[in-house]
């Protein structure tokens, strides 16, 4: 009897189930009765989850994506350029001597919580990342404040529509940089609200407000129509995290999503062939390259990121005696077929480079002459440099692919390959990102490949960042060939301080033509972006830093 | 009985303790750091110490350990040094996710996987036998990813009949309330939600099944035959009992201690997060969290999400060993 009673206990159990999924079912044809309006809902596929939605907080691309929609800062680029134009504020103005920017700020524009954006947002939203006795100071690291805006002393309210930053010296690329993510303005009233919880509570002037956010699966941001330029075509703009290409794909061509980005290069022939798809693609502002370690670098004691009378240069752990030789660095760049490489590995979606920055920038020096690929050159050099048999190396090659190298083991392959024609014979080593990143920044590697993407779409953050003796720090080093060329860096500072854009952009080249000369680095590529769409989608403009705006998009 | 039970759950104060500490300290002894990562290429020196200080990464490890312990007896599993996110939080969020696709993914492979381990012992040597032993060997060895893409493809691009991946059609109305979505769309009456989620969730259940499916099918089959040749089924022959009651009465339940215990084992296995499964169908699970986590040097969330894996390991093996009583009433414990 008991085993009966337990069956009938099953049984029932289980009609219960059944009753409650069939009405569940049959409840879904009621709601389906409903005259419903079209929303425009543009689905994005993006290849990770944000870390965190405060748009000064963030140093990832996959959190700026999203917070590009929500947030709006006092200048903004203009569409598919990184030359800016007024945003948040109308006009500026610059005091002679370079120091102080004064703003005049838009009136009538509204948070998404209803408040009214003014001067005491602007000063709140730069406060809270320099000023440590800030309330909110502890709540975020601002990681790109030091890097970045560390020239801004101060910001000051002079009214209610005007403020003022207070440089500590002149900055020819501070307004471009104003155009961030990081200096974005947000709502001082949603901040207290949220406190340290606000990075997942964004509330900003953007197109877009936030509705949603499903850790690794999808945030929702939904039209703001209070938004001041008019509120924007598309109803909802859905960022779905799909991690792995090959599905992101697959989702766009089953017509689950609109739009997605970082479509693996070896497909990008079958999304042209595919009449459903748009493939939107750009110069990217990126530079990939082959770093040799040339040798000597500083300790920066005082942490002020300059290399000081009192800071000695010493040799890096990775001191390689070739690479401190120009005709061995030289006879390297002779070594490469980069045309090759571009073609087979980068899959043609990208340029050949001859400088450390994309030919659309500021200051790219056309005059330089590339080195052409000739091997029998780069025998004849290792020979006069006293390495007539060559020499054993190791290149360290990079575990994962970014924008600027989609495909670093390949690549990696190649330049062994090439090297080996030469009589230089390579050994590949990998290690996991983290640690190849902190390792090649306190120079342990002989060779290396990395690359970057620019932040703000000026020189200096290629130029400076990159390329000079102050970034040659032991353990964070920017420039990981160690090139500690102290004239090319005073060039470099110049520049920076230089308003006027030809006798700026003339520094820069001067700067080029030196490394090109001295040749640290072999510069392999500047990639493209690309993203893909499906043929409904309109308006939808690439800019070169890589940011994402769908307010002018549209969908049929 | 009961006795049994509470002994069993205080030996999991000695297995946390091992597995964090072991976990703290080979994340903490791995190269990398997760400040660095966190401020990407251009952190200067300054920056980093800062930093590194404000989540106390400059103590001594026996020392972080410790304060890292007090916390959790406080319930405080910290903040993601990456996200800012409660780490409880982040857990939550995903492992009602693991959870569902398990159960699902165990359905799959135990109805398939003990039906055909079934048939195969009494049908030994025959066309049915070979041919399911010859696709159980195919599921073991078959790359999951490379599984996943070609069952999206069929079913999601080429057929249309099932969606590509995800968690639910992002515009169908949902409310979250449990984060099980299958039980949340049930008591929400929220039919669409329901069979939306429900074809979701069979691919990626099919592509993380036939792994433990194919491994159910060869151990069901393996014991099935041993006990098969037993003498009380020739008894129960020789007494005339038809062959189905012989097999499905009582050989199937005596067979089943080994299958139970394999099955308790990749029910573990997969309650830790599918990452392959959970990466292809874009399942956000928490596999995919702690390996991004490893990745990020994301202390604070790798120990957390390896404690909440021992502690689910620990359950399930304890509600294992409790099944076998229920199936094979001669084990019973002091």
């Amino acid at each position: 009897m008991g085993s009966l009673n337990a069956n009938n206990m099953k049984a029932g159990a289980l009609a219960i189930i059944v009753c409650g999924l069939l009405l569940a079912v049959s409840l879904s044809g009621c709601t389906d009765n409903k005259p419903v309006v079209k929303e425009k809902v543009l689905i994005f596929a993006c290849s990770g989850d944000a870390d965190k939605l405060d748009p000064a907080d963030v140093t990832d691309g996959e959190s700026t994506a999203r917070t590009d929609s929500i947030f709006e800062g006092l200048v903004q680029y203009k569409e598919g350029s990184a030359d800016i134009e007024p945003c948040l504020a109308t006009a500026w103005t610059m005091s002679p001597d370079g120091k102080n920017i004064t703003f005049t700020l838009r009136q009538d524009v509204k948070f998404h919580d209803n408040t009214t954006f003014d001067a005491d947002a602007v000063v709140f939203s730069f406060e809270r990342q320099y000023n440590t006795s800030h309330p909110y100071f502890s709540y975020g690291e601002w990681a790109y404040w030091g890097y970045m805006f560390s020239d801004i002393q101060k910001v000051e309210k002079i009214d209610d529509y005007t403020v003022k930053i207070v440089l500590s010296r002149p900055n020819a690329a501070i307004m471009t940089s104003l155009a961030m993510f990081t200096v974005a303005i947000v709502s001082p009233t949603n901040a207290a609200l949220w406190k340290e919880d606000a990075f997942k509570h964004p509330c900003g002037t953007g197109p877009f407000k936030f509705v949603e956010w499903v850790k690794d699966d999808h945030i929702t941001v939904e039209a703001f129509d209070d938004y001041w330029r008019g509120a924007p075509k598309l109803d909802k703009v859905i960022y779905r995290v799909i991690t792995d290409p090959s599905a992101r794909l697959l989702a766009l061509q089953a017509g689950e999503i609109q739009g997605m980005e970082y479509p693996d290069p070896a497909s990008l022939t079958i999304i042209e062939a595919d009449s459903d798809l748009q493939l939107l693609t750009a110069p990217g502002m990126n530079v990939g390259y082959v770093a040799m370690n040339n040798g000597y670098g500083y300790n920066d004691t005082n942490h002020n990121g300059m290399h000081d009378a009192d800071e000695p240069w010493v040799k890096t752990p990775g001191y390689f005696e070739p690479f401190t030789n120009k005709s061995v660095r030289q006879a390297i760049n002779y070594a490469i077929d980069k045309n090759s490489i571009v073609t087979n590995l980068y899959k043609g979606t990208a340029i050949v480079a001859k400088n450390g920055m994309p030919p659309f920038m500021l200051g790219w020096n056309d005059a330089v002459v590339d080195y052409p690929y000739d091997p029998e050159r780069a025998r004849e050099l290792l020979t006069e440099a006293g390495y007539p048999n060559g020499f054993n190396t190791t290149l360290w090659v990079m575990p994962v692919s970014r924008p600027y190298m989609f495909d670093p083991a390949k690549i990696g392959e190649a330049i062994q390959g090439y090297l080996a024609a030469v009589n230089i014979t390579v050994d590949i080593y990998q290690i996991d990102w983290s640690t190849y990143l902190a390792k090649t920044q306190a120079g342990e590697h002989s060779m290396c490949l990395l690359g970057w993407t620019g932040d703000n779409g000026d020189p200096d953050n290629f130029m400076n960042v990159l390329y000079g003796a102050n970034q040659c720090t032991l353990g964070t080093a920017g420039n990981v060939a160690f090139y500690n060329n102290t004239e090319a860096q005073d060039l470099l500072s110049a520049a920076l301080q230089t308003y006027d854009t030809t006798e700026r952009s003339n520094l820069y080249k001067e700067a080029q033509v030196m490394l090109h000369e001295d040749a640290p680095f072999v510069y392999l590529a500047h990639a493209n972006q690309n993203l893909v769409f499906t043929k409904n989608v309109d308006g939808f403009v690439l800019n070169p830093t890589a940011r994402y705006f769908f307010y002018p998009c549209d969908m049929t | 009985m009961k006795w049994y039970i509470i002994k069993r759950l205080l030996q999991i104060i000695p297995v946390v303790l091992g597995v964090t500490l072991i976990a703290f300290a080979l994340i903490h002894l791995a190269p990398g750091d997760p400040v660095r990562t966190m401020l990407g290429q251009h952190a200067t020196q300054q920056e980093i110490d800062e930093i590194r200080d404000k989540y106390g990464l400059n103590r001594p490890l026996y020392e972080q350990y410790f304060i890292w312990l007090g916390d959790v007896l406080k319930g405080d599993l910290g903040r993601s040094i990456l996200t800012h996110e409660q780490v409880t939080t982040e857990i939550g969020s995903r492992f009602p996710n693991t959870i569902e696709l398990a159960i699902a993914a165990m359905i799959f492979a135990i109805l398939i996987g003990v039906v055909a381990g079934v048939i195969s012992a009494t049908k030994q040597y025959s066309v049915a036998d070979y041919s399911v032993m010859g696709l159980a060997l195919f599921g073991i060895s078959m790359p999951v990813f490379w599984l996943g893409i070609m069952l999206m493809m069929i079913f999601g691009v080429f057929l249309g009949w099932l969606p590509i991946g995800g968690r639910i059609d992002l515009l169908i109305p949902y409310q979250s309330i449990t984060g099980f979505m299958v039980i949340d769309s049930i008591i929400t009456l929220n039919g669409a939600a329901l069979i939306s989620v429900l074809e979701h969730l069979i691919l990626p259940a099919i592509a993380l099944g036939t792994i433990p499916m194919a491994i159910i099918a060869r151990t069901t089959r393996s014991s099935m035959l041993e006990v098969l040749r037993q003498d009380f089924i020739r008894t129960e022959r020789a007494k005339g009992l038809s062959e189905r009651k012989v097999i499905y009465k009582h050989a199937i339940r005596n067979a089943m201690v080994p299958v139970v215990t394999v099955i308790g084992l990749n029910f573990g296995l997969l309650l830790s997060g599918a990452i392959l499964t959970e990466t292809v169908f874009s399942w956000p699970g928490v596999g995919r969290l702690v390996v991004d986590a490893v990745y990020a040097r994301d202390y604070p969330l790798v120990i957390g999400c390896i404690l909440i894996f021992a502690l689910v390991f620990v359950i399930v093996n304890l509600i294992t060993d409790i099944l076998y009583t229920y199936i094979d009433p001669r084990i019973h414990y002091e």
